[in-house]
């Protein structure tokens, strides 16, 4: 291992990781505020009365938990561009090569795929909070909106922070199957350097360590949240 | 819809499965014994073994399956000469290796965990009384503590293992041609994506459709009490039952 690869600058790939590291943390929050607004929308209708909204949300979870993400991303990375030439050609008349934008591919696919998991955690989380609650309000004439910000969005999300946090560690490390489709972040930007030094161990040994990193401060923000949002929970 | 590309794919798709079984079941049976030991080492009273343990799957947890394989794929290239040396080359420059290795380590370290809740789980008193009767560790490990751990465990275990099966799918990126590797492949050569991700994808929800039955019909099997059928119900009316059932 030749530790003069990693110095900061021209001469070492520090500088790169770290921006490699950047990148995952852009995709990463991204898809998860994606995966979260999907996430919700499912919860919704899987509680909902509608049973065509329900057999909807649970064709979404069962599919989308059962297929591997790699080939989710294949199929929306070579389907948009598929989509984007088509477009192209027909309405510009331009006929070269186009391959759809690599961060929003990555933030859609991972967005999607995390969406089904948060989409159990909502749902778990909103049936966690008590029906009496609900009626109580509505007994003192609360409105249907009141309702939501007042009694079931606070105590929902308290009830699902735990699960919010297993999801986010989830996004973040299948963003590294982004690398597959070229988007430089910590495991295409190892890749890279791995082939020009020829030390390839180092450097996905490199990638690890940011990935650990990520993870480990991330979990603490986490565990933060949790203890901030069950303030004033009495336990016994 | 482009139906004589979904029959090729069909057709091309069906010879991964192999492959894909094979890594998903080859990798979860080590996988087991590897979590197993970890779990031992985890409930261990020695310290040094515990923490042992926990660095391994807090390390195996918070890294991405990817990098633990291109790490053992590729890196293990960055020390060839000394791998030639010691005749352990001829396993890491073979993918199929590599990618079990990876996958096993990587299952090892969750499935630990799984099996750590399931043992824990296992009511204290009756480990003293196993003691009492002066069953050896092995004894009451074989017989008390594991055939109640991995009836606790084995609803988590399923998702683990439906898991695995989407995991494997990361060993196409390092040459395999399992069914994402195929599919990738056809998809690359005829640009039609929709069409064979619809078979890909139907191939992954059978198998791990498969595998919820195969989890269900194993916890009936384990836990009788709990999935009495019919006719078994019918059966105990009528009969008287047996005392030594009687708690």
């Amino acid at each position: 291992m030749d530790l003069s690869l990693l110095v900061w600058g021209d001469a070492g790939w520090s500088d790169e990781m770290l921006r490699g590291a950047l990148m995952t943390l852009a995709v990463a929050t991204a898809a998860y505020a994606f995966s979260i607004l999907v996430g919700s929308l499912f919860a919704a209708c899987k509680l909902s009365s509608w049973l065509i909204l329900r057999l909807l949300a649970d064709v979404y979870t069962t599919v989308v938990r059962g297929i591997p993400e790699l080939l989710i991303i294949y199929l929306v990375f070579f389907g948009g561009g598929v989509l984007l030439r088509s477009v192209a050609s027909g309405i510009f008349g331009f006929e070269g090569y186009i391959d759809p934008p690599l961060f929003v591919t990555g933030l859609v696919c991972i967005g999607v795929s995390a969406g089904a998991y948060n989409t159990e955690v909502i749902r778990g989380a909103v049936q966690a909070v008590p029906r009496g609650q609900i009626e109580a309000a509505k007994a003192i004439g609360m409105s249907t909106g009141q309702r939501f910000w007042r009694v079931l969005l606070p105590q929902t999300a308290r009830y699902a922070l735990p699960g919010l946090g297993n999801v986010w560690q989830l996004t973040l490390k299948e963003t590294s199957l982004i690398s597959v489709i070229g988007l430089v972040e910590i495991m295409r930007q190892a890749a890279v350097a791995a082939g020009s030094t020829k030390e390839p161990f180092t450097f996905y040994l490199v990638a690890a360590v940011l990935y650990l990193g990520l993870t480990s401060l991330s979990n603490q923000g986490f565990r933060r949240a949790e203890v901030w949002a069950n303030r004033g929970v009495r336990y016994g | 819809m482009n139906w004589g590309l979904m029959s090729e794919a069909l057709y091309q798709l069906r010879g991964g499965v192999p492959k894909t079984l094979m890594l998903v079941s080859v990798s979860l049976a080590l996988g087991f014994v590897v979590a197993v030991g970890l779990a031992q080492m985890r409930l261990s009273k020695n310290r040094a073994l515990s923490a042992l343990a926990s660095g391994y799957v807090y390390i195996f947890r918070s890294t991405p399956l990817l990098v633990q394989i291109f790490l053992i794929y590729y890196g293990s290239g960055q020390f060839r000469p000394f791998l030639q040396d010691i005749g352990l080359w001829v396993f890491f420059r073979e993918p199929y290796f590599c990618a079990i290795l990876a996958l096993m380590l990587n299952t090892g370290a969750y499935t630990s965990e799984i099996i750590r809740g399931g043992i824990q789980s296992v009511p204290f008193g009756e480990v003293e009384a196993g003691r009492a009767i002066g069953m050896s560790r092995f004894q009451l490990f074989r017989r008390v503590v594991f055939p109640q751990a991995i009836r606790q465990a084995l609803p988590a275990y399923g998702n683990e293992v439906i898991l695995m099966v989407k995991s494997s799918s990361l060993a196409s990126t390092i040459t395999i041609l399992e069914v994402t590797g195929i599919a990738k492949k056809i998809i690359a050569a005829t640009f039609q994506p929709v069409e064979v991700f619809i078979i890909a994808g139907g191939i992954y929800l059978t198998i791990n459709f498969n595998v919820t039955l195969l989890i269900r019909r194993a916890e009936r099997r384990l836990n009788p009490q709990f999935y009495r059928d019919r006719s078994a119900r019918a059966a105990a009316k009528t009969e008287k039952p047996a005392d030594a059932l009687v708690h």
